[in-house]
Order: C-alpha cells, then structure tokens, then sequence
C-alpha cells in the first residue's frame, strides 16, 4: 500500500496526458447535426430555376446530397469543381443557396459549371435555421426515405468522400 | 491633468457598451430581460466559446432576431429552447440538461470536491489516531506519578 501510494501522482498524470494527447487529435468544429436519423425538414421554397414556391418532396428525392453553398462563401469556390465531378459520376446533388441573391447565384452556375439536380432559393436563411445550418458550405446525405443521415460542415474533396459519403451512394456507382 | 485621468478611465469603463451589436425594441420590460438572459445562455454554433450575446456571426445575429421573433410571440423559455436544441443540438445551451451524456460534465465538478474532502477527512482522522496513541498510557502514568513522589519525598528533609 505504502509503495503504490508513492506511484499514484504518476498514475494521475499519466491519465491526464492520455486525455489531453486526444484532445489534440480531435476537431471541436466537428459537429454532429441534431438532424441525424431525422426527417430532412419540409419547406414551400421557390428555385433558381422558378419562382413558384416548391415543397421537399418534389426536390429531395434520396439517396442524394444536399450541399448548402452561396456565391459570398469563399469555400464554396474552392469545393465547385469536386461537386461538378461527383455529378458527373452520377451523384445527385440537390443545391440549397443559402442567404444568397438568386442573380448572383445564376451566374455563378452558368460561369462555373451547374452540378445541381435542383437549387432551393433559401434567401432568408428559413430553411438553414430548421437544418442547423451555421456556415456554408455544409453537405448533408439524405437517404431513401428522406432521413440525414450525415452532415459534413466544410469542402467536401476526395478524402471526404472517400471516408464519410461514398458509402451511401455504393449502390448508385 | 487628474481630471483627465479620470475621464480616460471613465471612457475606457465605457467601453463595453460597444458590445451590443443591435438592437430590438421589446413590448415590456421582462421580454427584455429574458432576451438578454437566454442570449447570454445560447451558444454561437460558429465561433464555439462565445454566446450569441457577444459574438457577430452571422449565425449569431440570425440567432438573436429569432429569439426576439420568439420572445415577443409569447414562446416560453423552455420552448425557445427546445427549438434551438432541435436544430442545432444540446451544444447550444451552456447549461445543458443532466443527461447520460452530459451527466460526467454535471457531477464530475461535485465528486471531485467530495472526493478531495473524503481524503482530507481520512487524513485528518489518522493524524487524530495518531495524537492518541502518541499519549502515555494509564500504566506509563503511574510510573511518572511514582517517579514524582519519590522525588518529591527524597527533598523533603
């Protein structure tokens, strides 16, 4: 007892740099959205393409990705060419311009290329805050039955891909 | 050239009245000072280690005309964030509800005093046993009182 008494603080630190050490692999902006194994919230919004408002379940049809983008959003720009990659392997991708002028958007499409099934026109940010949107761009999977199943705040690129949304798509390809 | 001290000081006193980003007109008084205490209790999803009070996301102001949206529909606190917690989350509150998953952020701060006064209870307890055992026994007494008197006896002639 006496002996392993003298240990104890070695132990104690060693358990505080285990926890710490972990804490610095872990990324705090990571968030799960409160979404996940939810419904994808209902909306009457009008497109880029028409201004009669149109309600989910004439645009999301799943398995598909909802990536939410806007032509002030840095990022997005970055994250472009990947998407107009990804539809061109078949992946239906359904656009969400959030908090954006629709002008702007149309032209940001017809100059970069227009990987979108659709785009909801969400100019007042309604449809972002029933989603959890905190920033562009944000890509969510919404399976089959119209569920999130997953959310990835940030560029989806190929290792995303690869390691978070490829797997619900595996049937298509 | 104190009084200038003085004034410097006032206005730099001042100075977090900057801090208010915009403001909303309220019905009554109580709304307002429920806006204020839900705006200093719902956390920016944005920029992580501010409220929506102090942070100017873009997020955060949407977040506060919300809540002022809210307020003066007649929402409770209660539903205000439970609305908030639907869509972004029990990440949202900086006070959490006691949850399994919250419960280690609740009760580890308690154990942790409870544990640390256990151990200095036990500590004190032993040092206390120890005092004992550190006085002379009943018999190591008598042999002292004898010890007196024979002394006490030899001087006495």
């Amino acid at each position: 007892m006496g002996r392993f008494r003298l240990f104890l603080p070695l132990i104690a630190f060693g358990l505080l740099a285990v926890f710490l050490y972990r804490g610095l692999s872990l990324d705090p902006t990571a968030l799960p959205s409160a979404l996940v194994d939810k419904q994808f919230p209902d909306f009457a919004l009008p497109t880029l393409a028409s201004d009669v408002p149109t309600r989910r379940d004439d645009l999301i049809v799943g398995p598909a990705l909802v990536n939410v983008w806007a032509t002030w959003c840095y990022s997005c720009r970055v994250e472009h060419p990947f998407l107009v990659e990804l539809a061109e392997r078949g992946i239906p991708i359904i656009g969400l311009n959030y908090k954006d002028e629709p002008t702007k958007a149309r032209q940001w499409l017809a100059e970069l290329g227009d990987p979108y099934q659709h785009n909801i026109s969400d100019t007042e940010g309604v449809l972002g805050l029933d989603l959890g949107v905190y920033g562009a761009p944000e890509t969510y999977v919404v399976d089959g039955a119209g569920n999130i199943r997953y959310r990835h705040v940030g560029v989806v690129d190929q290792g995303v891909w690869e390691a978070h949304l490829a797997d619900w798509f595996s049937a298509e390809e | 050239m104190s009084r200038l001290a003085v004034a410097i000081l006032l206005a730099l006193l001042c100075s977090h009245a900057l801090a208010v980003i915009e403001t909303y007109e309220f019905s009554s008084e109580f709304l307002e000072a429920r806006y204020y205490q839900l705006s200093q209790e719902l956390r920016c999803p944005k920029c992580q280690n501010q409220n929506i009070a102090d942070s100017n996301a873009p997020i955060a102001r949407d977040l506060r005309a919300l809540l002022h949206r809210q307020l003066e529909a007649g929402a409770s606190d209660d539903e205000i964030l439970a609305f908030m917690v639907e869509r972004y989350g029990e990440f949202v509150r900086y006070r959490p509800d006691v949850n399994p998953q919250t419960a280690v952020l609740w009760y580890f701060p308690v154990g942790a005093v409870g544990l640390g006064l256990l151990m200095l209870g036990l500590h004190l307890y032993r040092r206390r046993g120890a005092t004992v055992s550190d006085a002379p026994t009943e018999a190591q007494l008598a042999g002292m009182r004898e010890a007196l008197d024979e002394l006490s006896r030899g001087r006495k002639p």
